[in-house]
């Protein structure tokens, strides 16, 4: 009973190995790659820029933009037509909302920084994987932010709280071999201010109860911690030699 | 715009590029293959500090009813925003579907990709192949970069499984596609009377003109395409060609 040895062997806080990387995109002004178990995510940062169209410029402040995207061979099944769909919208927005607390664009009244978030091959936590390497990029470009934002899928399978989860653990119900197929699954993905453990990003996909939700909250703050410490390093790495 | 143009003139005139190099000097080229689990097959290719990345995704599809036992081919390039600030957000440019095109003839024309070894059942099922690049950073010359981007992806891909007549992207079989030969396009550019191979993107924006040719290794020409509003001569065409195939036999020897 209950999910006891995760499919892949990792332990339930672990996440599945990563590699990061900036200054990815020469032609950007700053850029990151983040790899993490077999979900890669490319991000690249222009501006800031003039805003276009101008009716969305503020002259207030700069505007941050995501754009989020799956390469069209990069999905589980069958390929995935370009262009925008509902889902890659809402993961823009929700996106924009966990990185705007972090930013400071008040200098650059009526500009732009847009974000391009592309993923080349997933397996789950695709908007985590963007987001993390997203801060990173933004950290690449000089621009200012008072932190970074790192970001983690913690999930609730069959009684267990774990990390970084993967497509085959989304989908318990398909891919486990115990007879009852009606075993609850919650998908949570986070993100968080490494400094604080202030949440910037929240969704749930699946069942949970409160008590299981809060484990799984603070294990993802344990964990972005843990993802954090990979950004830092990324980005200290460009510098050194 | 101009006195870019008279600034590389001047270095063309005395056989030096922006970046130092001679005229049909290509920058450093490298194959990375697999790179995406997701696809059936993939690559990326650098070429100096531009990069792409190409992946293969097949399914089963029905076949055309005048062509039933031929499989499909559709190539499909994405000049995404991130890779440069010069690419929009929105439907694909003149400049992407021209990149896809140009990427798509070669292998089809060339018959590298027999359709029909991409047959399940006459009239009912084939394979549907279709071969997208991406660039990731655009730093000149993406036209050659793709073909060869789109090469190395075809000829690394493995089918998926079949369950219940659809693919089955669980299981990835031991068969590959098979390319019977290997077309390769290399664009000679014009600029003033000076061409030029692997160009920057700067050395694009000022370009009179380019020719697209796609050869396979004995040297035979499968597709063509000018580009750019000068004209050519006869006599550049055939010196254009030549440099085509030399280029070409390099490029084919970094693949495996």
């Amino acid at each position: 009973m209950a999910y006891t040895k995760r499919f892949d062997g990792r332990a339930i806080d672990e996440t599945r190995p990563m590699v990061a990387k900036v200054g990815v995109v020469p032609r950007a002004d700053g850029s990151a790659m983040l790899k993490i178990g077999g979900t890669t995510a490319i991000v690249a940062v222009y501006g800031p820029r003039e805003m276009h169209p101008k009716f969305m410029q503020n002259p207030r402040g700069g505007v941050l933009r995501c754009h989020y995207n799956m390469m069209p061979f990069s999905g589980h099944g069958e390929r995935v037509r370009p262009g925008q769909n509902r889902r890659a919208k809402e993961i823009s927005r929700v996106i924009e909302n966990a990185l705007r607390p972090v930013v400071d664009l008040s200098a650059f009244p009526n500009a732009v920084v847009d974000v391009f978030i592309e993923l080349s091959e997933t397996d789950a936590g695709t908007r985590c994987a963007g987001v993390t390497a997203a801060a990173m990029a933004l950290a690449d470009a000089g621009i200012d932010m008072k932190d970074l934002v790192a970001a983690v899928a913690v999930g609730f399978v069959d009684d267990r709280v774990v990390a970084d989860l993967t497509y085959n653990e989304e989908h318990y119900n398909d891919y486990s071999d115990i007879e009852d197929k009606d075993r609850p699954v919650a998908d949570i993905p986070i993100a968080m201010l490494p400094t604080t453990g202030e949440i910037v990003l929240l969704q749930m996909d699946g069942k949970v109860k409160r008590e299981h939700l809060k484990a799984a909250l603070e294990l993802g703050q344990k964990v972005c911690r843990d993802i954090n410490e990979v950004q830092r390093r990324a980005l200290k790495e460009k510098y050194q030699e | 715009m101009e006195l870019l143009k008279e600034h590389i003139l001047r270095g063309l005139d005395k056989n030096v590029r922006l970046d130092g190099r001679k005229l049909t000097d290509y920058r450093p080229v490298s194959i990375d293959y697999d790179i995406s689990r997701s696809a059936e097959g993939s690559a990326r290719v650098r070429v100096g500090q531009t990069e792409i990345l190409s992946g293969v995704k097949m399914s089963i599809a029905e076949p055309y009813p005048d062509t039933p036992d031929k499989g499909n081919l559709m190539v499909n390039a994405e000049l995404i925003p991130l890779s440069s600030p010069e690419f929009e957000v929105g439907p694909p440019s003149d400049w992407s579907i021209e990149v896809a095109r140009i990427t798509d003839r070669g292998i089809r024309e060339s018959g590298a990709l027999e359709p029909k070894t991409l047959c399940i059942t006459p009239g009912k099922a084939v394979w549907s192949v279709m071969v997208d690049v991406i660039p990731v950073n655009d730093a000149g010359n993406l036209l050659d970069a793709a073909g060869l981007a789109a090469v190395a992806a075809l000829s690394h891909a493995n089918f998926p499984g079949v369950k219940d007549g659809k693919a089955d992207y669980e299981t990835r079989t031991e068969k590959r596609l098979t390319l019977s030969s290997t077309p390769i396009p290399v664009t000679v550019w014009k600029i003033g009377r000076h061409l030029l191979v692997d160009p920057l993107p700067e050395e694009e924006m000022v370009v009179d003109a380019r020719l697209t040719i796609t050869t396979t290794a004995d040297g035979t020409i499968v597709a063509l395409q000018k580009g750019g509003e000068a004209s050519l001569t006869v006599s550049e065409v055939d010196e254009m060609v030549g440099i085509a195939q030399d280029v070409a036999g390099k490029m084919r020897s970094l693949l495996r």
